[in-house]
């Protein structure tokens, strides 16, 4: 039983982490591929660190990989947040097929209501 | 609430110490066993019984929200592996129902972790947050299945 999830979790763990190496060469733009490659220090981080938290059953072991985990899963995703943010700020432009961008009229209504400081 | 959680954790300490095994699996069972044993203890208080549904609720919302994770992480795998694209990528404003810094952290987190979707912004009131959202074939559908599926059970959690 305890092998088993050993097993399971690193597998998951190692294809979470492939995939989203794939997805960067793949993805056509800057927005999708940050959506894959954040899950992939956390996922695939985080099963692999339960994983070897079974594999040892060690006191210490499972109190420093827990705490990597609490701190991986508040950190990265505002990291994303803040360079998303970043990025769509600068200009980084979506991808041509893409359907609705409801940000784009509220940002240029902030834009015009703000009176300018120059 | 917290009074019956640490009488939960003091349970499952006295528990692990008269069994003497420091393994993972007696931990859980006294941690269960305890659990059940305080239910029945404070079944008839109704100012009591709040713990006793959250515990659940908690971990319903874990299996219900790795499930979702492995359902996008499939999409997403279909689109990497496969040579052309079934995506249509789209920016959508999600009106919150979350109040509190905490609760729209807690919120976005949540978004961020499940793949296939990233918040870029949020506006200015702190009402509304903006998504980018790479599966996205019918915006209401989306809205509607964010705000029941997760958004519902976490504020029912964490309130």
């Amino acid at each position: 039983m305890n092998d088993l999830l050993i097993m399971i979790l690193s597998t998951l763990g190692a294809i979470f982490i492939l995939i989203a190496s794939f997805g960067i060469v793949k993805m056509p733009d800057f927005y999708s591929r940050l959506s894959i490659t954040i899950k992939a220090a956390t996922l695939g981080i985080g099963c692999i660190l339960i994983a070897a938290v079974l594999y040892f059953s060690d006191f210490s072991v499972t109190t420093k990989a827990l705490a990597i985990i609490f701190f991986l899963f508040i950190t990265s995703p505002v990291a994303g947040f803040l360079i998303s943010k970043v990025a769509y700020v600068t200009g980084t432009k979506l991808w041509d097929k893409s359907i609705m961008d409801e940000l784009k009229d509220d940002l240029e209504e902030d834009v015009s209501n703000k009176p300018k400081k120059h | 609430m917290l009074q019956n959680f640490l009488l939960n954790i003091l349970l499952t300490f006295v528990w692990v110490a008269l069994t003497g095994q420091l393994d993972y699996s007696n931990f859980v069972f006294g941690y269960t066993m305890g659990f059940f044993i305080l239910w029945m203890v404070n079944r008839s208080v109704k100012a009591n019984t709040e713990y006793f549904y959250r515990v659940p609720k908690i971990f319903a919302f874990i299996i219900l929200f790795f499930y979702d994770l492995l359902k996008a992480n499939y999409e997403v795998t279909k689109d990497v592996i496969t040579p052309n694209y079934n995506m249509k990528p789209g920016i959508v404003k999600y009106q919150m129902e979350a109040k509190t810094d905490f609760e729209i952290t807690m919120l976005a987190n949540m978004i961020a972790l499940t793949p296939g979707t990233v918040v870029i912004d949020l506006s200015k009131d702190k009402r509304s947050m903006y998504i980018h959202v790479m599966y996205l074939a019918n915006k209401e559908e989306f809205i509607r299945r964010l705000s029941n599926r997760i958004e519902k059970k976490l504020l029912e959690i964490i309130r």
